[in-house]
């Protein structure tokens, strides 16, 4: 599969977008400006917004045997690959949406809760990029730090937000995502579940991690035992080192406000 | 105890290999506690594996064996507590579990519905429905590929989980193509709808097999899909 503009499989790499440079980030915008000639006129030209498939930062048979590299095979080069495609057929027909990164995207086609068509595919774009990267190898285990300082404070004991978070992820009803976020407003951890492909961003949450609870996300490894798989991902594949990685970037937001910058 | 009877004869004949030859009881068997009406897992009345290659019968002994069985064990518990918290006049209690209610008891609906929906091809399943209901669907649709092409169409375009029916319309008096989303039976949709035909497209109904190739699904379930029971109910519904 290839792209007319390749990036970098890395994430630290800066990308110039419509608004300038941006920094780099862990979920860096993939925004790839493609001008193409439609015809031998000159002067007629297309700009259209074009996405690509981020991979997951480890090879697909990492997770085994708590998530098998069938899994990975299918959810990733299957599912993600759909949305992205998917995504940017829609583009295609929507000159409108040009110029956003993926996370703006999301929260514009979310229309404040009526979603615009291209929401499903952006949103879930979205979703996948951010679930891989709240795995890892050798996950699991327990936070440390001040993020472990967090969920003790909001939940009383690490132990207890483990619970909740496999209680939530076990109680949803239909497809859906269940998030640990930081809430701005309250400064606060939260756990939320989502449907389908509804993410906390629109809520101006900011995501922690997250576990994909549809069906196609543990149905070969687990069948029918959400329990196992949502106990599982807590045990052995949760990457607490991503999740430090984004509170320590929240921390911007939410300690200082949002950073006000000259309007361009 | 009766009861005890009763569970038992249904684990013996739900264990893995034993053929399912029982004849499915026009309604669910219903055991009364407490005055309480709850519910237990219907038979099938076919084996698991008589419906491949359609659908496997791995999918078609979890189906039934796991989901189903939640859904009847969730939705019993779910009515205990609805009772409970209705003798009491606790009416946010009451409200606070219609989501449950609807969800689990949906689920039992549904899936009651769905087993009814499937025969295999040896019993009549994929044969194309006759008479009455053959000859709505030429009026309402123009013809049965028209239909399924619909309905698979529907099916593939539902995002997240959810069913795709074919409903009648007793109001109308007209046949149409309906989803739901999640497990809300087809009256979610209106009153008036009766269900005649079901497709399940949740996931877990052919992950295993198709993997994420849902319209391969669709395409072949046509096979196994009993249209003599979608005409019983039709030519009952409209008299």
């Amino acid at each position: 599969m290839g792209f007319p503009l390749a990036l970098p499989s890395s994430r630290q790499t800066p990308t110039l977008t419509s608004h300038g440079l941006h920094s780099s980030s862990i979920y860096a915008p993939k925004l790839v400006l493609q001008k193409r000639r439609l015809c031998w006129s000159q002067r007629s030209f297309k700009v259209m917004a074009y996405y690509g498939l981020t991979t997951p930062p480890y090879e697909l048979d990492a997770l085994e045997p708590y998530m098998s590299k069938k899994t990975l095979e299918v959810h990733w080069g299957k599912h993600h690959r759909e949305y992205v495609e998917g995504l940017n057929k829609h583009l295609a027909n929507s000159p409108i949406l040009y110029g956003y990164t993926l996370e703006e995207l999301v929260k514009a086609t979310y229309n404040n809760g009526n979603p615009l068509p291209e929401f499903n595919n952006a949103a879930q774009v979205w979703n996948h990029d951010f679930f891989w990267e709240s795995m890892q190898p050798d996950g699991g285990k327990m936070p440390w730090g001040g993020l472990l300082e967090q969920i003790e404070k909001d939940f009383g004991a690490y132990n207890k937000f483990r619970d909740e978070f496999v209680e939530s992820a076990i109680s949803i009803f239909g497809s859906g995502w269940v998030w640990l976020v930081l809430k701005p407003e309250e400064k606060k951890l939260s756990i939320l579940r989502t449907s389908n492909a509804v993410c906390p961003l629109v809520w101006r949450d900011i995501p922690i991690i997250s576990l994909d609870m549809w069906e196609h996300a543990y149905y070969l490894d687990y069948k029918d035992n959400r329990e196992k798989y949502a106990n599982t991902f807590m045990n052995h594949l949760v990457s607490w080192h991503a999740a430090t990685a984004r509170i320590v970037r929240a921390q911007a937001f939410v300690n200082l406000g949002e950073p006000k910058v000259p309007v361009a | 105890m009766a009861l005890r009877t009763l569970a038992s004869k249904k684990t013996l004949f739900l264990s893995p290999g034993f053929p399912l030859r029982r004849c499915v009881a026009a309604d669910p068997v219903l055991l009364k506690t407490r005055g309480l009406v709850t519910f237990s897992l219907p038979d099938l009345p076919y084996d698991y594996g008589e419906l491949e290659p359609a659908i496997s019968g791995e999918i078609m002994k979890l189906q039934h064996q796991k989901h189903h069985q939640t859904y009847i064990s969730n939705y019993n518990k779910a009515l205990e507590q609805l009772d409970e918290a209705m003798s009491k006049g606790d009416a946010s209690k009451v409200v606070g579990l219609q989501g449950a209610i609807k969800f689990n008891g949906g689920g039992h609906v549904n899936h009651s519905i769905f087993w009814k929906n499937l025969a295999p091809t040896s019993k009549g399943g994929g044969e194309p429905p006759h008479a009455a209901l053959g000859w709505a669907i030429d009026t309402d649709f123009g013809s049965l590929e028209t239909l399924v092409k619909k309905i698979n169409a529907e099916g593939a375009a539902l995002q997240g989980s959810g069913w795709v029916w074919l409903a009648l319309d007793k109001e109308m008096k007209k046949l149409r193509v309906e989803t739901t989303a999640n497990q809300d039976p087809l009256v979610t949709k209106g009153l008036h709808l009766i269900p005649l035909l079901g497709i399940d497209v949740w996931e877990h109904a052919y992950y295993l097999q198709y993997k994420n190739v849902k319209p391969d699904y669709l395409n072949n379930i046509w096979k196994v899909i009993n249209w003599k029971y979608a005409s019983e109910i039709y030519a009952k519904e409209i008299a």
